[in-house]
């Protein structure tokens, strides 16, 4: 009986799946870096708790949401055992090492870069996503919406938590510089007309999600945002 | 005294290898699972032979000293294979290949085997094609062809100037097929020390784990051996640092013949030496003659950057002399002109033993041309240069950019310095019309024999016959032995013949290690090599051939009390693989003064000074040298000479003339 | 016997066998002529260790001239040492300084056990062949190779791939220790000729299983590979091999 074999499995495979998750937080990042914008209209929230509403309430948003949770769980999970497999395929190290001779030293970190995001979800995750999804959030705007603006604008006057996101979207910026073009490589979707062109939008594209994503907690704590 | 028999069949020149081919005698697919057949090397020869004995059903155990069969020297072949294909329409055919290839030999090869090889040369590149070898394309995607040395029409396949490693990953891509499905059993970092013979015939080896030392007793029906040239013997030459002869001599010190071992082939395009730290010379592929023009100053001693040297100052010495080839003269000719001028004083750079080969004039052509195609008129000369230096980039960058590494000068902007270095051997193990020495069940193939380049080879032919041998001809002559010996069962390791075999090699690495003397074995290579050079190398005579034999047996007396061999026998040596085959080199290098110094004459790569015209052109002797040296062991480095009269029957022997 | 005049130490990796821990090991090295090779440096050095009664130092060289990809030395953190586009052997003197120090040591990879100091056993790279770098056809079978014509720019990019002289600088490199760019050189050369489409899908799924079995590591895209192969074969291989392994798996309807 024909059957997949081996596909997910194979050192292609499992790079498949980080490639394949990868892109598919790449479009959540769009959308979420979409909405949290939202706050620039610097109405008090009223726009963005309009957006946070519905992203909230929609179905097919709160369907994709468990596939967005799958694929974060798969991308780290996947991400981690690669890490501790590739080092066991190296198991004498060397003595010196000139990485920066042959490639990005972001390239090469991609793991802890990983690491490092992973450390900031949970704080990000605690800070929003379990107070929006689980234990509720406490106040309305004057529409009537769930007043989410307000937890952001309360999280962010901490200035070690402001740090803590800024950094966190210094390492996004440089996980998705190499994750990118390196997704599609990945995949197999290479063009000697097409390839220079996705490389050059990846690489506008992690620095402008990325940098719009810092400005927000920095914008809130300086005040300009209220 | 045994006659040397050749086999060759009946019949006219051009029925011979069809004739054979439908009446050799055959073995049937049963039988064939049960005959074991061992291979030593796995160039082109060895590789393709090993390959296709499996395809047929033969169990084939391959053996190499590298960590990889891919590795064999074969794949530093440059510049290309030949092939009668006529693709060019310009006159090719299978006899005009042949006649080449016998005048291109000075007429010192045998008719019969030569006429197979031209045959067999399109089925060459039609198997490799399908194997998937990305050889040279034109737009049109046909295959592309280029001029080699010593021919007037455009029969070299190429890819690039990779051709040896693409046709051998040829090879070696069909051999782990082989591998793959269990019926080649491979042996990397392998070493034969000896055949062993028993009752007249070949069944077996003596092999040298490299990684542990262990002996190994390995047993076939017949013995294949694609072991390679010698030219080590010089130390310095273009093949690799392990390239050796020890499986080809150790053959030979059991029985088998060694035929014309004074043939070598001096390259005349290689970078010169820099330095007494040279371990060895590379070579810049023949195919730069193609565009490259050849010249020194025509003032002696002159010391100017050569592009300051105004046109009317240079000497094209060999457009000079040989009009009608010009640079494409057949290789022992153009070396020996580029000597000629050194010797004269006319040399250039630091060491004045060099010559210049110099691009400029067809980079600027190729410019022009270039130009018109991109519509540009009347283009200046930097435009020229610009455009021409691409198209010479495409043809031979690679070769560019070694050039470059090696002298640290850029051949784009100076003309490349060369000079004349060792490069093939012609002479080999004797081999019959089936590939078979004179040991029942040992065959030679590629350049471990003797057998297709009479006295200089042509460019782009080597390659062409190491898979001649191993593609087409060995599997098929092979069949005439083995079909007797289909009753033969495998012969116990415990047979008094292995035992003896392993006891002698053992007995030889415990007296290297006995010696502890002072010298390194390097020390006494580069001895050998120097004598061999100077004394037996492009130019020979008499009095320095005779000093050459004994300071060569001075040479082996020194060896064998005062090397040094570090380390153990068991474990992994380098320098203990060394010193076997510098052992073997030494002897040998008697044999070729021995040789040289019999064959008063000159032809193709031997020139003897005494022999030659007016004009300093190799001046053979048909009436009384038309023969092979084959040369017999007869024990403690004495040998005895037998010879075997080559009869030419189709082509008319003459002067060889390139004017 | 030396002529030139660079002073250097050497830190060299030397390990007895397989079974024995190894460590680095310093030498000093004098009149080292910027016009040697750097293979030729180390033969001045077991010329001095040898008739000093030491072992000298094991390494693996065999053409010096860049072919053959024997030559397989990690120096200063690069292998094949600084320059680009060059084998070990092809690297000279003079890409070095006097009073440089040098640090040399052998590929390091799981599926490249050292065999002794600075030789590995790159065997794995032959069973990856093995299982499917060929194609299958037997000697004698062949058609007129004029009969196939073949675009050049295909020709020509396979000719690219097939360059790889299987050195295994990228896995020596490559942080990962994988050895995707040589299984994707091989697979890509047959991939892109018409010869290689009969068993297209049937070999990038062998040979990927063999290099997976071998214990190489998994292609992060660092780029490492492709920026130190000595004969430039490109990350586009890479992409084709993953390409056609999905197709294989995802379009294929054969099951291998």
């Amino acid at each position: 009986m024909a059957s997949f074999g081996n596909a997910f499995s194979s050192s292609i495979g499992k790079k498949l799946i980080m490639g394949i998750t990868g892109l598919f937080l790449i479009s959540f990042l769009a959308v979420h870096c979409f909405i949290n914008a939202l706050i620039f209209v610097n109405d008090g929230g009223l726009t963005f708790n309009l957006g946070a509403h519905f992203m909230a309430t929609n179905w097919f948003i709160r369907a994709m949401e468990v596939v967005l949770m799958a694929g974060l769980l798969a991308h780290i999970i996947q991400g981690l055992r690669l890490v501790f497999q590739n080092q066991a395929a190296r198991p004498v190290k060397y003595a010196v090492v000139d990485g920066a001779a042959n490639s990005k030293w972001y390239s090469r970190s991609m793991g802890l870069l990983g690491t490092i995001l992973l450390i900031f979800l949970i704080v990000h995750l605690s800070d929003f996503w379990v107070v929006s999804r689980f234990t509720g959030i406490p106040t309305v705007d004057a529409n009537d919406h769930e007043n989410l603006f307000a937890v952001m604008v309360a999280r962010f006057q901490t200035p070690w938590v402001v740090i803590l996101y800024v950094l966190a979207m210094a390492s996004l910026c440089y996980h998705l510089l190499h994750g990118f073009a390196s997704a599609f490589q990945t995949l197999g979707w290479n063009h000697k007309k097409y390839t220079p062109l996705i490389k050059a939008f990846g690489v506008w594209y992690s620095i402008i999600i990325s940098i719009l994503f810092a400005i927000m907690p920095v914008a809130i704590y300086a005040g300009f945002i209220k | 005294m045994a006659e040397l028999n050749a086999n060759i069949p009946e019949g006219d020149l051009m029925e011979k290898w069809t004739k054979l081919k439908s009446s050799m005698p055959l073995v049937n697919p049963a039988n064939k699972r049960s005959i074991e057949v061992i291979v030593v090397g796995s160039g082109l020869a060895g590789a393709s032979a090993a390959a296709t004995l499996a395809e047929m059903g033969y169990k084939v155990k391959c053996f190499c000293f590298q960590d990889s069969p891919r590795r064999a020297h074969s794949i530093a072949a440059q510049g290309g294979i030949n092939a009668a294909k006529n693709y060019q329409n310009d006159g090719d055919s299978t006899y005009r290949l042949f006649y080449d290839t016998i005048k291109g030999g000075d007429y010192r090869a045998r008719e019969a085997n030569v006429y197979r090889l031209a045959e067999v040369s399109a089925n060459i590149i039609d198997q490799c094609v399908a194997q998937g070898v990305p050889l040279a394309r034109e737009y049109g995607g046909l295959l592309d062809n280029r001029s080699f040395g010593g021919t007037q029409v455009q029969r070299t396949f190429y890819a690039a100037g990779q051709t040896g490693q693409q046709l051998l990953l040829g090879a070696y891509s069909a051999l782990e097929r082989q591998i793959g499905m269990g019926k080649v059993e491979m042996f990397t970092r392998h070493e034969m020390m000896d055949v062993v013979v028993i009752d007249g015939k070949a069944r077996g080896i003596i092999a040298r784990n490299l990684i542990t030392g262990e002996l190994e007793r390995h047993f076939g029906h017949a013995v294949l051996l694609g072991s390679g040239g010698y030219g080590n013997v010089f130390y310095l030459s273009t093949n690799a640092m392990g390239s050796n002869v020890t499986a080809a001599w150790k053959a030979h010190k059991k029985g088998a013949f060694f035929g014309n071992p004074c043939y070598t082939q001096i390259h005349p395009t290689c970078i010169p030496v820099s330095g007494d730290h040279q371990s060895k010379l590379t070579l810049m592929s023949e195919s730069l003659r193609n565009d490259g023009r050849i010249w020194v100053p025509k003032k002696k001693g002159d010391d100017r950057s050569p592009i300051d040297i105004p046109e009317e100052e240079r000497d094209y010495y060999l457009e000079r002399r040989y009009p009608a080839f010009g640079n494409l003269v057949p290789r022992d000719v153009a070396s020996r002109a580029a000597k000629e001028r050194c010797d004269a004083g006319y040399g250039v750079g630091k060491s004045k033993l060099a010559v210049y080969l110099d691009f400029k004039a067809n980079t600027e052509r190729y410019g022009r041309i270039e130009a018109n195609k991109h519509n540009i008129h009347n283009p200046d000369k930097e435009t020229c240069m610009r455009l021409g230096r691409e198209v010479i980039k495409e043809k031979y960058g690679n070769l560019f950019d070694m050039y470059k590494q090696i002298t640290g000068e850029d051949p784009y902007e100076l003309p490349m310095r060369i000079y004349p270095a060792v490069h093939y051997t012609m002479g080999g193990l004797w081999v019959d019309y089936n590939l078979m020495t004179t040991v029942p069940g040992l065959y030679a193939m590629g350049e471990a024999n003797f057998s297709d380049h009479g006295a200089n080879r042509l460019g782009a032919s080597a390659l062409m016959q190491g898979l001649a041998d191993g593609y087409f001809v060995i599997p098929l002559t092979i069949g005439a032995y083995l079909s007797k010996e289909i009753a033969t069962k495998a012969i116990p390791l415990d047979h008094p013949a292995f035992v003896e075999a392993e006891a002698s090699v053992k007995s030889i690495v415990d007296k290297f290690f006995a010696i502890k003397g002072t010298k390194s074995v390097d020390h006494f290579h580069k001895k050998l090599g120097k004598i061999m050079w100077d004394k037996c190398g492009m130019a020979r005579n008499a009095k320095g051939l005779t000093e050459a034999i004994a300071e060569i047996q001075q040479l082996r007396k020194d060896f064998w009390s005062d090397v040094r061999v570090p380390g153990e026998a068991n474990e992994f040596n380098p320098e203990l693989e060394k010193a076997g085959r510098v052992a073997d080199f030494i002897e040998l290098g008697e044999l070729m003064c021995i040789d040289a110094l019999n064959r008063n004459e000159s032809c193709g790569g031997h020139f003897r000074e005494e022999y030659q015209t007016e004009e300093g052109e190799a001046l053979r002797d048909d009436e009384n040298y038309a023969y092979v040296s084959a040369w017999e062991y007869k024990g403690d480095v004495t040998f005895n000479l037998h010879k075997e009269e080559l009869k030419f029957e189709n082509i008319k022997v003459a002067q060889r003339s390139y004017k | 016997m030396s002529t030139g005049n660079m002073n250097l130490t050497l830190k060299i990796w030397r390990q007895k066998s397989s079974k024995t821990n190894g460590k680095l090991v310093d030498y000093k090295l004098s009149e080292i002529s910027p016009d040697m090779s750097f293979l030729e440096m180390f033969d001045v050095l077991n010329e001095e260790l040898i008739s000093k009664g030491d072992e000298p130092v094991v390494f693996d060289h065999d053409c010096r001239e860049g072919i053959c990809g024997a030559c397989s030395m990690y120096i200063n953190g690069r292998p094949h040492g600084p320059k680009e586009g060059v084998t070990t052997c092809q690297l000279h003197m003079r890409s070095f300084k006097d009073g440089d120090t040098i640090v040399v040591e052998p590929w390091r990879a799981k599926a490249f056990p050292v065999i002794k100091d600075l030789t590995v056993d790159r065997t794995a790279f032959d069973r990856v062949i093995a299982a499917g770098g060929f194609i299958s056809v037997n000697t004698g079978n062949a058609q007129d190779a004029n009969n196939l014509p073949i675009p050049k720019v295909q020709a020509d990019s396979a000719f690219e791939a097939a360059a790889c002289i299987g050195c295994g600088a990228c896995v020596a490199t490559c942080k990962n220790a994988s050895a995707m760019l040589f299984v994707s050189a091989k697979i890509s050369q047959l991939a892109q000729l018409p010869q290689g489409q009969p068993e297209r899908y049937r070999r990038v799924q062998s040979m990927v299983a063999q290099m997976d079995a071998e214990g190489f590591g998994n292609c992060t895209n660092t780029g490492a590979c492709e920026a130190e192969c000595p004969k430039g074969i490109s990350l586009e291989n890479i992409a084709r091999m993953n390409r056609d392994f999905l197709s294989s798996k995802f379009v294929s309807e054969e099951s291998i």
